[in-house]
């Protein structure tokens, strides 16, 4: 396991036998090879210089030739915003929706079709406000798919606006006098709806977000990835202190499944100055100076366990105002069956081994079952 | 003793008590003796909205009227001939609708002062004279059914419960009707609760000899079968019909079908039946919410299956949207609005056809839908088949038009044989259509120039990866555009696409019989049956009048404005305030008539033909006296005598 990013890598699932999350999707050939290229739509691509999402973009193609399906397998769906122009841009399958509502759609394709695999990709106003319901449903049901959630805490198609991650007392067009509204923490929510897989990444960290990527689709379920990413016009510096080189030890809380949770300039014998131990008093966790804790105290972050207290005790470690800590990895990563293959289940049992070129025999059986009568 | 045997053509019935009193059950027990027996029939099942009102207060009544006959018969009848009442707010909530003469059944048990009181009754109407123009029946129908179940040593509130098995018993013997049916549904119903099984078949068979035995009841009564085309048939609601349909039309198509759906009165009965049909590749997915569920139907599609989501007008509202992203993806999707009354919650339980404008406009920008409409409950199996055939056929959504009436009413349904069911092409793209050789491509929206369709490639087919969504097509490619006169272009091209629809329509059926009527009536959906009883009644007194009825009501049919304008009148009855009639004056310039009711219940027969008759007076400058049926049949009026 690679763990020399600033913020580790966890791709390593230690979870034994499972169905992958691309299990059932046709792979390309021996011999074949694929390229960032061949996912590259002929589309220009009309996002503001310097927004975050290209770097999405870039690591999104550059990735997907690494899960060695056949192109025209995957499929792409997003709701409405500026990260929900990304299908144009790939060249796979895809579908640019309505707003919010990309992962119901994708609920009906996953369900549909168990050789795709399926991708949605939303934004904070996207998916937490418009599309909240959906999401949690999504997350609750488990369907097979991964969902991007491109988090710049504003509202960037519309020009502005406050979305429901922004700070509370953030002043935008709608909110002069500040927003009194009260933001949502993706993770959180997340956790909170039992999903399987949930993750944090940052858009400008290209191998973390690549090392979740890989987890996040070999996941079977909903796999949620919140990306933290940068509106340079309307948000500009929302993540300055998790990506400045000299405040980021201290910000960013790196999660990786069995290691201890330290973090914050390093001491002289190279561990993080920070670390993370079990509230005593309460159900909590608490970030406690290094120096003050036994290393078997030292909170070793477990991202599979059944119980999603814990990790959800570490979300809420994130700022909600201005951003000046917050947890990076994958939160929980859990195996628990998925809709879709129950869903297609229940269907191959029904048909008992029926062939399909009974049906029209079945289809008279089926209505002309019941009380009847015979006019002569 | 001897009984008096009386022939009748036809007879209507109600049976009305609380609406826990398993009144449905009664009722469709009924129907299915009668249906087993050769009548022809159609009913009227009326439940409040609530699933136990207060017990024994009148918003609590619910009932099963129940109209069967020795010959064709179109609707479940203006007046029922026969009230069973099992309580005082079950008598006092029909009186009104009993016409002078009519026999009442009362199950006297629960006259008690109470009960009276809650039903709004100062004395009880059994002992005055208030109730001297009926044929009153006073029968202690659950004492006498605890009595005849007292060996199961139920409880006497479960003993009671099978009253109404007891009355169905009764009215069974008093109309002839065949029992093994009943008593076979009964021993399948409760084969896990012995006991319960045994006192209502008990309750049933005691109920059929009380009237064997009384003499409360001295005369049973006759109703022939009906004559009907050759074939089999069963009996069939519109909600059971219309869940038959959408299988077939994933067997006739290929494709497999796939329900989003969110529980909704009164359309919930399409999900319940299509989840039972797993085994012909059917999923169904109860969504979070009504826009979930026609999103998930969309994806459904996008990945080659026919998506299907079923509602009502409230669902339909919210996923409008969602519809006008079908319009723009050109996906097909069917889009089922089991009518209700409105506006917003309204009466859930209650009929109406007042979706129409909603159907045809209720979206933002131009986004035109195809509309199908089922005109009887067994029409609404072929109104499926054909909304497939629109949707698979041109790649669009389709709305199809139920009501509340057509979900739970039902009627005799001649099985259909599945060999002569058409036969519906997907025909997914598989290869590029766009350029030659090496330089070919895959283009979305370039279309059959016959339909306008574009091609449904679906994922997974290599080569023809693409993009789609709710932002404006460039003609052709697909990708993004704001061209204006592109847009202008598309929006043209997407209502083109569906008026080109009617080129695929049959010619509108006018029964006209001589030829020589000048005034039209025309209708759609559920009111084919009241509309026809109407024009038969008419036509019996002897005057001209024509009656066509629309299944396509978005495009129309070719030939619809000439048809219009042939005739003096045009009489457009619906139960809405003139929506049909909005669209035909607007598309036609032809004043039309309209005859408007919205009482959540179905028009009635003789107040149609008065109206018809009205028209025809005003239109051929004559008097018209329209003579109701000869005396004699045992009926009260004569709407649906054969002409």
């Amino acid at each position: 396991m690679s763990t020399d990013s600033a913020t580790g890598s966890a791709t390593d699932l230690g979870l034994p036998g499972l169905r992958t999350g691309t299990e059932g999707v046709p792979t390309i050939g021996e011999g074949e090879t694929q390229t960032g290229k061949d996912f590259t739509s002929d589309q220009e691509v009309r996002w503001c210089p310097g927004c975050g999402d290209y770097a999405v973009l870039k690591a999104v193609q550059s990735f997907l030739p690494d899960l060695g399906l056949r192109r025209e397998n995957i499929v792409f769906v997003s709701g409405i915003g500026c990260s929900s122009r990304f299908p144009y841009y790939l060249d796979t399958y895809g579908m640019h929706s309505i707003h919010g509502r990309a992962p119901s759609i994708a609920t009906g394709i996953a369900t549909a079709r168990e050789d795709l695999s399926v991708w949605v990709v939303t934004g904070d106003g996207d998916a937490l406000s418009i599309g909240g319901n959906h999401l949690i449903h999504a997350l609750r049901r488990n369907v097979n798919m991964t969902i991007l959630l491109f988090n710049n805490r504003i509202y960037g198609l519309t020009k502005g606006q406050y979305s429901p991650t922004s700070e509370t007392g953030k002043v935008t067009k709608s909110t002069p006098m500040g927003s009194v509204d009260h933001p949502f923490n993706p993770v959180s929510l997340a956790l909170g709806a039992e999903a399987s897989f949930v993750a944090r990444t940052i858009d400008s960290d290209r191998k973390h977000l690549t090392s979740v990527l890989a987890a996040a689709a070999a996941h079977r379920g909903t796999s949620l990835v919140e990306i933290y990413q940068n509106c340079p016009i309307f948000n500009d510096g929302a993540f300055d202190a998790i990506k400045n080189p000299d405040t980021k030890a201290d910000a960013i809380i790196p999660l990786v499944h069995g290691e201890p949770i330290r973090f914050g300039t390093p001491l002289e014998s190279g561990l993080g100055s920070k670390a993370l131990v079990r509230d005593p008093a309460g159900s909590g966790v608490l970030v406690v100076d290094s120096a003050d804790v036994d290393e078997a105290d030292v909170l070793v972050h477990d991202a599979h366990h059944p119980d999603p207290s814990t990790a959800f005790a570490i979300s809420r470690l994130t700022d909600s105002g201005y951003l000046n800590q917050s947890p990076i990895g994958i939160f929980r990563q859990v195996e628990r069956a998925t809709y879709d293959d129950q869903a297609r289940a229940q269907i191959t049992t029904a048909r008992g081994g029926a062939a399909d070129d009974d049906q029209q025999s079945r289809l008279a059986a089926l209505i002309g079952a019941g009380d009847t009568w015979t006019v002569v | 003793m001897t009984k008096q045997v009386k022939q009748l053509d036809r007879v209507i019935i109600r049976f009305a008590g609380d609406s826990g009193d398993g009144m449905q059950l009664t009722g469709d027990r009924f129907t299915q003796e009668s249906a087993v027996f050769g009548n022809d029939l159609v009913t009227l099942p009326n439940f409040p909205a609530e699933i136990r009102a207060p017990q024994g207060t009148l918003p609590g009544v619910s009932s099963f009227q129940v109209h069967f006959a020795d010959h064709d018969i179109l609707t479940a009848g203006d007046a029922p001939d026969v009230l069973v009442a099992m309580n005082p707010a079950a008598l006092r909530a029909n009186l009104g609708d009993l016409p002078v003469g009519a026999t009442i059944i009362v199950d006297t048990h629960d006259f008690t002062a109470r009960n009276l009181a809650k039903a709004g009754y100062e004395a009880n109407p059994l002992d005055g004279d208030d109730l001297a123009e009926f044929a009153v029946h006073p029968v202690d129908l659950t004492g006498m059914t605890v009595a005849a179940v007292k060996e199961f040593g139920l409880s006497r509130k479960d003993a009671a419960r099978a009253k109404n098995m007891f009355a169905l018993g009764l009215l069974s013997w008093m109309y002839g009707r065949p029992t093994e049916s009943t008593i076979t549904f009964l021993e399948r119903r409760f084969a896990k609760v012995p006991d319960i099984r045994d006192a209502n078949v008990t309750a049933f068979k005691a109920g059929w000899n009380f009237g064997e035995t009384t003499e409360t009841f001295i005369v049973r009564y006759e109703i022939k079968p009906a004559p009907m085309a050759a074939g089999t048939y069963r009996n069939i609601t519109g909600n059971l019909a219309l869940a038959y349909g959408l299988v077939a039309g994933g067997v006739q198509s290929g494709l497999q079908v796939f329900l989003g759906s969110y529980p909704i009165t009164p359309a919930s009965d399409i999900l319940h039946e299509l989840s039972k049909h797993k085994s012909f590749g059917v999923t169904t997915f109860q969504a979070e919410d009504e826009i979930a569920g026609v999103g998930a139907a969309i994806g459904a599609s996008f990945a080659g299956h026919l998506g299907v989501t079923t509602t009502s007008g409230p669902g339909i509202a919210l996923k409008s949207e969602a519809i006008g992203l079908a319009v723009m993806t050109e996906l097909p999707l069917l889009v089922i609005d089991v009518q209700r009354g409105g506006p917003s919650t309204g009466l859930p339980t209650k009929t109406e056809q007042a979706d129409l404008l909603q159907a045809m406009f209720g979206r933002n920008g131009e986004a035109p839908v195809p509309i199908v409409a089922p005109r009887s409950p067994g029409d609404c199996f072929d109104a499926a088949l054909e909304a497939a055939r629109i949707a698979i056929t041109y790649r669009t959504p389709v709305m199809l038009l139920s009501d509340g009436y057509l979900a739970n009413g039902s009627e005799p349904w001649r099985i259909p044989e599945v060999s002569e069911l058409p036969a519906i092409d997907p025909a997914f793209a598989t290869v590029p259509n766009h350029g030659d050789g090496d330089e070919a491509e895959f283009w979305p929206y370039e279309r059959d120039a016959e339909t306008l369709a574009r091609p449904w490639a679906i994922p997974g087919t290599p080569g023809l990866e693409h993009r789609i969504g709710g932002l404006e097509k460039g003609d052709g490619h697909g990708n993004i555009s704001y061209d204006p006169a592109n847009h202008d272009y598309m929006v043209r091209t997407r209502q083109a696409k569906v008026d080109r629809i009617a080129a695929s329509l049959p010619p509108l059926e006018v029964d006209d019989p001589d030829g020589a009527a000048k005034v039209l009536v025309l209708g759609w959906g559920s009111t084919y049956g009241p509309i026809g009883a109407g024009v038969r009644r008419v036509r019996k007194a002897g005057y001209q009048v024509a009656q066509a009825h629309l299944r396509h009501l978005n495009p129309f049919p070719q030939d619809l404005g000439e048809i219009l304008r042939r005739y003096d009148r045009v009489l457009v009855p619906e139960m809405n305030l003139g929506q049909l009639s909005l669209l035909l004056r607007a598309k036609y310039l032809v004043d039309v008539v309209g005859y408007n009711e919205v009482r959540g219940l179905p028009l009635k027969a003789a107040v149609l033909a008065d109206v018809i008759g009205g028209l025809v007076a005003e239109a051929e400058g004559i008097e018209v006296d329209l003579v109701t049926s000869p005396a004699g049949t045992g009926t009260t009026d004569g709407e649906d005598d054969i002409a």
